[in-house]
């Protein structure tokens, strides 16, 4: 019933190429993405919550 | 760069502080009042406005939006300042933003307990309240949007995205889900029916926990976190790839609310797989966590700030092993609609986000005030009461749920079900709700010291209510050419925030498009028709008393549910119940094939003295519903109300509908008057009765 259900969708058999093509470059260029980025900017980054530069009133 | 003194606003934080405590207070309390009235149903006070039916939405509704909600503002407004190296845009805005929420609050807590509810959990509160939180949440994200785009620094720390996705995020479920047609002032029905109603539910339940519960605290966590342990973030690349998988993810694993109910089988396998995947972003999320403090764990033995961060994020961490392991079928089988469930939220809500809040103002309040905390002492006496109270709290619960997910399957050799009775299964568990009380009093009791603690370090300081800060000035441009396209991105906050929906937004439309072209196809029974005017009345009732609560309407296709309740639910069932009422949780029996299953006058009997036929049941007494009456002057527009939401009404039959519900009910007492029961044909009681003895009936006719 739910194949014939899914059958009756024009087009559904995109779904599955869809979704593999979306999550590939998803997770693909989000990693190459982060592992490309510098160092020195990644620094800059990380230590941000500890940089106050805040004097007491 | 020239330098300048810039002024954060310390006092929106410490109002939105002093209202966590309070609602936190007020929600905890109502938490344990429910939890010993499944001890002592005597506890429901004899009265309709603090049954446990009305009071769970007002305990979820109030330690999630009032307690929480007010948690996130207040971390959200601290950090964000800093962060930006900016006041918050407009003070103004704050401003509306605090008393508005408190506002919502308030009106929360003077409906639910009325009745005034749409039964859809998570967003019971009733339309015009709807609205007042999309402004205001609205308020919210303008203040911070604008303060991110007035910003000194140029960078857009990983808590600030977050911040921004919860925003948005939020937005979106709220306003999808609230879709509802009201027929007055108070009530009003959801635009989706049935299967329909309960995916856009439950992709609203399962992302309301993402998005309120879970990602402004991740936010939270990679701001306080390093602040408290003073050193940074363990891996800021993991962060940035927790981030953008997680809010990818997320959003498409609502269906595994429904696994084994009537739903479309493709949307379910859609939730388990989504289910399973969530892990690797949410431990990715703990292990950067638990790993900044690598090197410091010697302050974790000595400082109660940093014990309680440690607990709450590897409470993050279990209770995100639990979800995708809930979801596998085999699991679900067992554990859903069982007190595991309870158990698994409780494990994410006292230990996630009520430690991570408590670290918080411990951490907070005394800089603010420009002091130190009033007693070390009493905050590690917070913590191993409050770490005490969190496990007698799950261990009893998840001892009762798979106890009684067990019992409810157990089959005699000879093929029969070991316990038919099903109130047979809650008594044996009734020690171990006892045993959860216990443990929430003495999570309610640590928190009531951390009030006493931080009321008393607010006494011994004064509130710098505008804190000074030397910032540099940010050059005019900050995204210069030659940057990568993300800094780029970070740079503009708006287009950040529209990449951010776009990735939200793919998961629901995969689910919804479908499932809504599909409408046709819903393999419609010609047998089921619309509810009577008086069964619709009667409906009304059920989810005035909140009876979703702890009776659900889905037999799933089990040997074990279809031998005690009868032919499991179908999709083609619940076309027109605009809402639907599957229910999560079974604190008492399934009610999906009650109709017709006892006279009138057992289910009259029964609600007003449930243990008059049920000795030993835990279930509220509802003597009120044979002394109240139905709105009779409301049927008309109930009737044209579901004609235009698609339900199959002849033109011109909201006129003749009092006339059927009158002949309706007049057969109704004239059967409890066989019985030597004098009812009021008008009654709730009456209406109530034609409810459940229609329920899940019409398929019968077809055979």
């Amino acid at each position: 019933m739910i194949r014939q259900t899914l059958e009756s969708i024009t087009g559904v058999s995109i779904y599955p190429i869809f979704s593999f093509i979306l999550f590939f470059s998803f997770f693909t260029l989000m990693l190459i993405w982060v592992f490309s980025k510098k160092k020195s900017e990644i620094d800059i980054l990380r230590n941000l919550p500890l940089d106050d530069n805040q004097t007491k009133a | 760069m020239s330098q300048l003194t810039i002024h954060y606003d310390n006092r929106i934080v410490r109002d939105f502080a002093i209202a966590t405590l309070v609602w936190g207070v007020v929600g905890m309390l109502v938490g344990v009042l429910i939890a010993f009235q499944l001890v002592d149903p005597a506890l429901n006070l004899g009265n309709q406005y603090t049954t446990f039916g009305r009071l769970r939405p007002l305990h979820t509704n109030a330690v999630i939006f009032a307690f929480v909600g007010n948690a996130i503002f207040m971390g959200v407004y601290y950090s964000l300042q800093r962060l930006t190296k900016a006041r918050m845009w407009s003070d103004k805005l704050s401003k509306i933003n605090f008393w508005g929420w408190q506002l919502i609050i308030v009106s929360a807590a003077l409906t639910l307990p009325f009745g005034i509810t749409t039964s859809k959990e998570y967003a019971e509160l009733e339309w015009p309240i709807d609205i007042a939180i999309a402004l205001i949440w609205v308020v919210f994200g303008l203040n911070m949007i604008m303060t991110i785009v007035k910003r000194r620094e140029k960078h857009m720390y990983v808590a600030i995205w977050f911040y921004l996705a919860t925003f948005v995020t939020v937005a979106v479920l709220h306003i999808v889900n609230s879709f509802e047609l009201p027929i007055g002032f108070l009530k009003s029905y959801s635009m989706y029916a049935g299967v329909q109603d309960a995916l856009v539910q439950w992709w609203y339940g399962h992302n309301a926990v993402a998005f309120f519960l879970t990602t402004p605290f991740l936010g939270l966590m990679y701001y306080f976190l390093p602040k408290a342990a003073n050193r940074p973030v363990y891996s800021y690349r993991l962060s940035i790839i927790h981030f953008w998988s997680l809010i990818f993810i997320y959003i498409w694993a609502g269906p595994h609310h429904l696994l084994y109910s009537s739903l479309p089988d493709w949307a379910q396998s859609l939730g388990v797989v989504f289910s399973i995947m969530l892990i690797a972003p949410s431990w990715g999320g703990m292990i950067n966590g638990l790993l900044t403090l690598r090197g410091a764990w010697d302050k974790v033995r000595e400082d109660p700030i940093l014990k309680f961060m440690v607990v709450a994020v590897t409470a993050y961490g279990m209770a995100t092993f639990e979800g995708p392991m809930h979801s596998l079928k085999s699991v679900n089988a067992l554990s859903h609609f069982t007190d595991w469930i309870p158990a698994h939220v409780h494990v994410g809500t006292l230990g996630w986000n009520g430690f991570f809040t408590f670290a918080i103002m411990y951490w907070m309040v005394p800089r603010m005030f420009n002091t130190k905390l009033y007693s070390q002492k009493l905050a590690n006496w917070h913590f191993w009461l409050g770490t005490l109270g969190m496990l007698f709290w799950v261990i009893a619960m998840y001892w009762s749920g798979i106890a009684q997910g067990l019992m409810w399957k157990q089959f005699t050799p000879e093929g029969y079900l070991q316990y038919p009775n099903f109130l047979e299964t809650v008594t044996q568990i009734i020690p171990m709700y006892a045993i959860r009380g216990v443990g929430g009093l003495m999570y309610l009791t640590g928190f009531c010291i951390m009030i006493y603690n931080i009321v008393m370090t607010m006494k011994s300081g004064k509130l710098v209510a505008n804190e000074a800060a030397v910032v540099n000035e940010m050059e005019k441009s900050h995204s210069t050419a030659g940057e990568s396209w993300h800094r780029k991105l970070e740079g503009r906050p708006l287009t950040f925030t529209i990449w951010v929906t776009v990735a939200i937004l793919i998961g629901g439309i995969v689910e919804f498009v479908p499932t809504f072209l599909i409408k046709s196809n819903v393999p419609t029974i010609a047998a089921v028709l619309p509810y009577t005017p008086l069964e619709l009345h009667g409906r009304d009732i059920y989810i005035k008393e909140g009876c979703v609560g702890c009776h659900s309407q889905m037999i799933r296709p089990f040997r074990s549910e279809t031998e005690r309740y009868g032919e499991y639910s179908k999709a083609g069932e619940f076309v027109y119940d605009h809402p639907f009422l599957w229910g999560s949780k079974r604190t008492g029996p399934d009610l999906h094939r009650i109709g017709a299953k006892y006279p009138d006058a057992w289910h009259y009997n029964h609600m007003v003295a449930p243990t008059s036929m049920s000795p030993g049941s835990i279930m509220p007494a509802y003597p009120w519903l044979a002394e109240q009456n139905i709105d009779l002057r409301l049927t008309p527009k109930m009737i044209n109300a579901m004609r235009s939401l698609g339900v199959p009404y002849a033109a011109g039959y909201q006129d003749q509908a009092n006339a059927d519900l009158k002949k309706q009910a007049d057969k109704i007492v004239a059967s409890l008057k066989k019985d030597g029961i004098k009812a009021v044909p008008e009654s709730e009681m009456v209406a109530l009765i034609a409810y459940l003895q229609r329920m899940g009936t019409d398929i019968k006719k077809s055979k």
